[in-house]
């Protein structure tokens, strides 16, 4: 008997990557279902959508004066101008992305604990991981269909309205801050999904995300910019003078640990040429220098520490909850 | 065939401590094959710590399990490929259909197409959810959904099949159904069952052999009427007795018969206390009386009283009081 029941387990162990790989896109492939059908994600969508063509109404209102100035990568503008003091689409997404991250992720296992489906799912013969990462992966397509769509539609609906072609180069400029949105929403997913794993209620971890999600973007700039002064004050005439390079270097790279920050930072300069740096730059390095635009390629290298960064921080979030599922008891 | 093949289930020293207290504790455990072996405890007593181990949810801190020869904490995946785990209280997704929800399970076993799909229709008649198939599982009863776990299990044919708690919560329709699959699947279709459970008497109907759980402990390990004996070697037996006419001085009579340790009135039954068999003396006696003996039953035999005797040895006595009036009001029912 024995013998029979052995010889059968070599044949599965054959067919073993076959097998469990199925787990995993079986997995990914509900869950992507489950989303799409989901109300919540309806309503997500509908938010979004909503803000976005107030965003372009605002730019479309806006980009006449904005071209009197400047009227070069004028495309690129129906991206970045606010206008009738609605903020830019740019900004939109910089504020809200998150929340689509959030609500995508902030369940995503403690409600299969709390509702006995995780129990389930794992006396099933898959690697237990496979439903972690089915989960991220599934979050993270939903979020590149949403950006995508959204940003195809906002600049369809330019051409439509302004009669403006974009160029080759304004086309993979808005491709490189589509990316960039993809990524910066995908940390804020494997964010949420860690504090699922943590927290056992989803209230509670969706009160944490959002916690979080109103200190990066509302109050990071405020506490860099208080720690900034108590270590190079410039209250004073001389220390103005002696701490304002420092100061200012500091409060920047404090304020780059917030995703918040470092996206708007990489996105603003990648969809204006005009943005040659984004240190403080002196007068001295300043002198000689011709006024004119950056080509694609140095944009980019500009904001490739910031790409990296954004990666890192989506991938620390989601190593977290990773490793968070997979030491955690299943038992409730 | 050796009587060693036969073992499919076999644990080896099998510790699991959480900080200073050992949920499980130095289990030495063996299931053969086609058995329906019950796993009883009160909670907390290390039964669902036992069943993680063997599903390779949980690693055990000492000691080692396998199934068929392969050891589940290695090769969790193997063991959940010939292992089915119907955990205590089974969740499914509620915007799903029954069938899309034992669909996905197939799905993650690997099973697809039009056989499992007819599987999946014949395991829905079996388990006798064919009208609730196409209602989403969010609408179903807790009976329903015990049933519908079984579906669930059962999709990916498993030779040995784990249940945690399968009778909690049931009503005493869905009980009898459930036992009834649970008979089903062990002696029509030869499968290996383990049953975890704090309730006796349905237990007592079904299983094999049973293993009582103390405080991550196997006191008790044997079939039913084994244990049952091993109890009253030790000279107690206890007697159910209902006569008609009864009065008080019958109970004098009674308690000055040879072997008597004691008798007490409950409700309108004695109970007889004796260190040997009183049936055979007893009838006697009250037949020459003239009394008609309405109920007469030796209690040693039963699960409930083994229970209580290795739960008293364990210094578990409250718990095992309200077990009894469980099994009471099941017998009520």
């Amino acid at each position: 008997m024995r013998a029979t029941v052995r010889s059968k387990t070599t044949e599965n162990t054959v067919i073993f990557e076959v097998r469990t790989r199925t787990g995993l896109s079986a997995l990914y492939r509900k869950e992507l279902a489950d989303h799409l059908r989901s109300r919540r994600f309806l309503i997500i969508l509908i938010l979004i959508y909503a803000t976005s063509f107030a965003g372009l109404y605002g730019a479309l209102s806006g980009i006449s004066s904005a071209a009197e100035s400047d009227s070069t990568f004028l495309f690129l503008k129906l991206y970045t101008t606010s206008g009738n003091s609605i903020p830019s689409f740019m900004s939109f997404i910089a504020l809200l992305g998150p929340f689509v991250g959030l609500t995508l992720g902030f369940d995503a296992i403690n409600s299969e604990r709390s509702s006995g489906t995780l129990n389930r799912l794992v006396a099933q013969p898959i690697y237990r991981d496979s439903v972690i990462i089915g989960k991220f992966l599934a979050g993270a397509a939903i979020i590149a269909i949403m950006v995508f769509s959204m940003g195809i539609a906002i600049g369809s609906i330019g051409v439509l309205v302004t009669g403006l072609v974009p160029g080759a180069e304004e086309v993979c400029r808005i491709i490189v801050f589509l990316i960039f949105t993809c990524i910066y929403i995908a940390f804020w997913l494997g964010l949420s999904i860690l504090f699922s794993v943590i927290c056992k209620h989803s209230a509670t971890s969706a009160m944490a995300v959002i916690a979080l999600w109103i200190f990066f973007t509302i109050f990071m700039s405020l506490l860099a910019n208080i720690i900034a002064n108590v270590i190079y004050p410039v209250d004073t005439q001389w220390n103005a003078m002696m701490n304002s390079y420092d100061n200012y270097s500091l409060e920047l790279n404090l304020n780059r640990i917030s995703p918040y920050y470092l996206y708007s930072e990489a996105v603003s300069t990648i969809m204006n040429p005009s943005v040659r740096s984004v240190n403080v730059v002196t007068m001295q390095q300043l002198e000689g220098a011709i006024t004119g635009y950056l080509s694609f390629g140095q944009s980019l290298l500009l904001v490739w520490p910031h790409l990296v960064g954004l990666m890192a921080l989506m991938l620390i979030a989601f190593a977290g909850s990773y490793v968070g599922f997979m030491r955690q008891e299943i038992r409730s | 065939m050796g009587q060693n093949n036969d073992i499919v289930i076999r644990t080896k020293n099998l510790s699991k401590i959480y900080g200073t207290k050992a949920a499980v504790n130095h289990l030495d455990l063996e299931i053969r094959k086609g058995e329906v072996f019950g796993l009883l405890g009160p909670n907390g007593a290390g039964k669902t710590t036992t069943i993680m181990m063997l599903l390779g949810l949980t690693e055990p801190t000492v000691g080692q399990a396998s199934i068929y020869g392969i050891d589940c904490t290695r090769n969790a995946i193997d063991i959940k490929r010939v292992a089915g785990y119907l955990p205590d209280n089974p969740g499914f997704y509620p915007d799903m259909t029954g069938r899309q929800n034992l669909r996905f399970t197939a799905c993650m076993n690997g099973l697809q197409g039009e056989e499992t799909e007819k599987r999946i229709t014949q395991l829905l008649e079996r388990t006798g959810m064919t009208e609730a198939a196409d209602k989403k599982t969010g609408t179903y009863s807790k009976g329903m959904k015990q049933r519908l776990g079984i579906a669930d299990v059962l999709i990916k044919d498993p030779q040995i099949i784990i249940m945690d708690e399968p009778t909690l919560g049931l009503d005493p329709e869905g009980m009898r159904e459930l036992l009834e699959l649970i008979r089903q699947l062990s002696k029509e279709d030869g499968r290996t069952l383990m049953i975890s459970s704090h309730q006796l008497y349905q237990v007592q109907q079904i299983c094999d052999r049973v293993g009582i759980f103390v405080e991550g402990q196997l006191v008790a390990c044997g079939k039913i009427e084994e244990l049952g004996n091993q109890v009253q070697q030790e000279n107690h037996y206890s007697m159910e007795l209902q006569v008609e006419p009864c009065d008080d001085r019958l109970l004098g009579a009674i308690a000055g018969q040879d072997g008597v340790q004691s008798i007490e009135k409950e409700g309108n039954m004695f109970i007889v206390q004796s260190t040997k068999d009183m049936r055979k003396s007893l009838s006697a006696f009250l037949g020459k009386g003239n009394y008609t003996i309405l109920h007469m039953h030796q209690r040693g035999g039963d699960l409930d009283e083994i229970y209580r005797l290795y739960f008293e040895k364990a210094g578990q006595k409250d718990e095992s009081n309200s077990k009894k009036q469980n099994h009471r009001e099941y017998r009520h029912l």
